[in-house]
């Protein structure tokens, strides 16, 4: 062993290694700290934490694993564009070949069961934090974050359900966005919409309501497809990105982890 | 809601006992609950009493034997075919592990809550006291992370491995598969459609979860039981929202999932779906029972739906006006009564615009479960009819 730990001193004790990592081996109350502190990733967390909050019983580290999760999804995911275009006629074909034909073909089977567990373990997220009762002053805004993050995983998930593009998909967001048309006022099949009309010619229409800017037509087609895959790789990431570091952000400026007062 | 459905189960299951055996009775018996007018007040029921008795049941072994009693059941349905083809879909997997996981995150909750209970009766400190006990986070939390994120991604590869993404052919317009499901999330929105337009079901009710959610921290007003488990110190908030969290949503998933089959029909899980049978429900509205079935049960006046406008109002308006004399009393007279009588604390507590919000959100949240109960018991289809403007509640 004395070899190994001779090479590990040689390698921390490298300008290249000292470069990196500003602090020594985490070992004492100091170097740990700044461990914490010199990190960007890392400071995320505060450099102390009360012991009875990091408890697994407590947290369940749903939050985290949720967060990972979505790490996760977007690694998986940007691995899936290379191979996916959305486009009616070679979406599902891209499917078939990706099952076919790529080595190790697990990127969709990861990407979908994690999209799955993802959902789970945001509920379970959230029911914790009811449970504790740390949606309470101070963190009623941050509650707030959470539950418009809970409703993006959702929609997040959903959007990308349709990109597969076989029958399973094209019926399940056929039936999800028929419920658009029943919008009110903004949908045509909604109460209130007959009230929007010009002098007897109705302003919300099949081809003019809620569930046409959804679909990009009134059919699940061409357009609903390219429009599900940008709002599912590009808009609701770039949200929920935003909305995740304004959580984390959240969670350490009203206090860290909830606690008894 | 068949007639005397309690008799006519027992009489079908005694039958098949006779013929096939007690399995295949128990099966019956079992299929029969699952009708949701069983299925929703049973896990209602089940719930209460699992928030009453939260001391008991959460203590370990007590709570061992039911995991162990339940995951028998579960198993053991596997055994039967019809179950077996629900529960292998892939997609039907997450439920599974979702079923589980909120059994058991439930428990671990409900037992520390009953520890710190018991311990604050005594005067003890409560599990997460202790205001001087802070760790650094290198090593004691990102190495919890670390494992963590291992255990998760082990997980994560094994599942994948095991279970391929389903695909199914391609996506065909003209050929509409029965039935058509959402994705399993939003499947107990979807089962509410059986009770609601779409209106309701898929637009305000969600809206109003998301509303609802975002607002239960300023409507509940309660100080205590913030950072901790606990049930005795906040037991009508905790009972409302795991009402609305396990009941109104995970419990209609499950139904929406295992038990909902062609044309939306209900299956119960150990029948095979079967595309050709009849449903046959005559729903009625509260318009027609007014205009028409209580004069001609008690004669008090003339049965016939009004076909015409007067007092210078539409005949919608008039037709209508027996249902929408019920939602007014319910949605904004109730409130009032119960400010000043039951809810007088609660309006005390948190005043006039609180209130206001926390009624609208509670008396929607309260109005599906009573919905339900109105089809189940009279096929009431709805309260208020102007189908002219997509206005049915």
């Amino acid at each position: 062993m004395s070899l190994f730990n001779a090479v590990g001193d040689y390698v921390r004790e490298s300008q290249v290694w000292g470069s990196i990592f500003r602090h020594g081996v985490p070992k004492d109350r100091r170097t740990r700290a700044m461990a914490i502190l010199s990190n960007v990733f890392l400071h995320l967390h505060p450099v102390a934490v009360r012991k009875s909050g990091i408890r697994l019983s407590f947290t369940w580290c749903m939050g985290g694993l949720t967060f990972f999760l979505f790490l996760a999804e977007t690694i998986t995911g940007v691995l899936l564009m290379f191979y996916y275009r959305p486009v009616v006629e070679y979406a599902y074909a891209d499917i078939i070949a990706l099952r076919a034909h790529v080595t190790l073909g697990l990127l969709r089977e990861i990407h979908r069961w994690g999209a799955h567990a993802m959902v789970i373990a945001i509920w379970l997220h959230m029911l914790r934090v009811f449970l504790t009762g740390s949606y309470k002053p101070p963190r009623e805004f941050n509650w707030g974050v959470g539950v418009v993050l809970l409703t993006l995983t959702l929609l997040l998930s959903f959007t990308g359900y349709l990109l597969p593009w076989d029958q399973l998909a094209m019926w399940a967001i056929t039936v999800g966005s028929n419920m658009a048309r029943a919008t009110p006022v903004a949908g045509h099949e909604g109460p209130g919409a007959a009230l929007l009309q010009i002098s007897g010619v109705p302003l919300i229409h099949a081809g003019s309501d809620a569930r046409f800017s959804l679909l990009g037509g009134t059919l699940v087609g061409p357009n609903a497809l390219l429009r599900f895959y940008v709002l599912h790789c590009v808009f609701i990431p770039v949200v929920v990105t935003v909305l995740i570091a304004v959580h984390f952000w959240r969670i350490r400026k009203d206090g860290g982890i909830s606690g008894p007062l | 809601m068949p007639m005397n459905p309690m008799r006519s189960m027992l009489a079908t299951s005694e039958a098949i006992a006779a013929e096939h055996g007690p399995l295949d009775a128990l099966k019956e018996t079992i299929n029969h609950l699952c009708a949701p007018y069983y299925f929703v007040p049973l896990t209602t029921i089940i719930l209460m009493v699992g928030l009453l008795t939260y001391r008991r049941w959460t203590k370990p072994r007590m709570a061992l034997t039911l995991l162990f009693a339940f995951t028998v059941f579960y198993v053991g349905s596997m055994l039967d075919h019809a179950f077996f083809l629900i529960i292998k879909k892939p997609d039907n997997v997450p439920i599974t592990i979702m079923i589980f996981s909120t059994l058991f995150c439930i428990w671990l909750a409900f037992r520390q809550a009953a520890i710190n209970d018991e311990r604050m009766t005594r005067g003890l400190p409560l599990i997460e006291s202790g205001a001087d006990d802070k760790v650094l986070v290198w090593p004691d939390l990102v190495f919890t992370e670390l494992i963590c994120l291992i255990l998760c991604t082990a997980v994560l590869i094994v599942w994948a491995i095991l279970l391929k993404a389903p695909l199914e052919p391609p996506a065909n317009p003209t050929n509409i598969p029965n039935p058509s499901k959402a994705p399993w999330y939003f499947l107990g929105l979807q089962e509410l459609l059986v009770y609601f337009d779409p209106w309701i079901a898929g637009v305000l009710l969600p809206g109003l979860i998301i509303v609802g959610l975002i607002a239960l921290p300023y409507i509940d007003k309660n100080p205590r039981g913030n950072g901790y488990y606990t049930f005795s110190q906040r037991p009508m908030v905790i009972t409302t929202f795991m009402f609305g969290f396990g009941i109104m949503w995970i419990v209609l998933i499950v139904l929406g999932t295992f038990l909902r089959g062609p044309n939306w029909n209900l299956f119960g899980p150990y029948e095979t779906w079967d595309p050709h049978r009849p449903a046959a429900l005559l729903n009625i509205n509260v318009a027609e029972v007014f205009w028409v079935v209580l004069p001609e049960k008690t004669g008090l006046w003339k049965p016939g739906v009004p076909t015409q406008a007067s007092f210078g109002l539409p005949v919608y308006l008039i037709r209508e006006a027996p249902g929408l004399f019920i939602l007014g009393g319910y949605f904004f007279v109730l409130p009032v009564l119960l400010a000043k009588s039951v809810c007088k604390k609660i309006y005390a507590q948190i005043g006039l615009i609180r209130y206001a919000i926390f009624w609208l959100l509670m008396s929607w949240m309260m109005f599906v479960p009573i919905k339900m109960v109105l089809r189940w018991l009279f096929n009431l289809k709805y309260f208020v009819a102007i189908t002219e403007w997509f206005f049915n509640i």
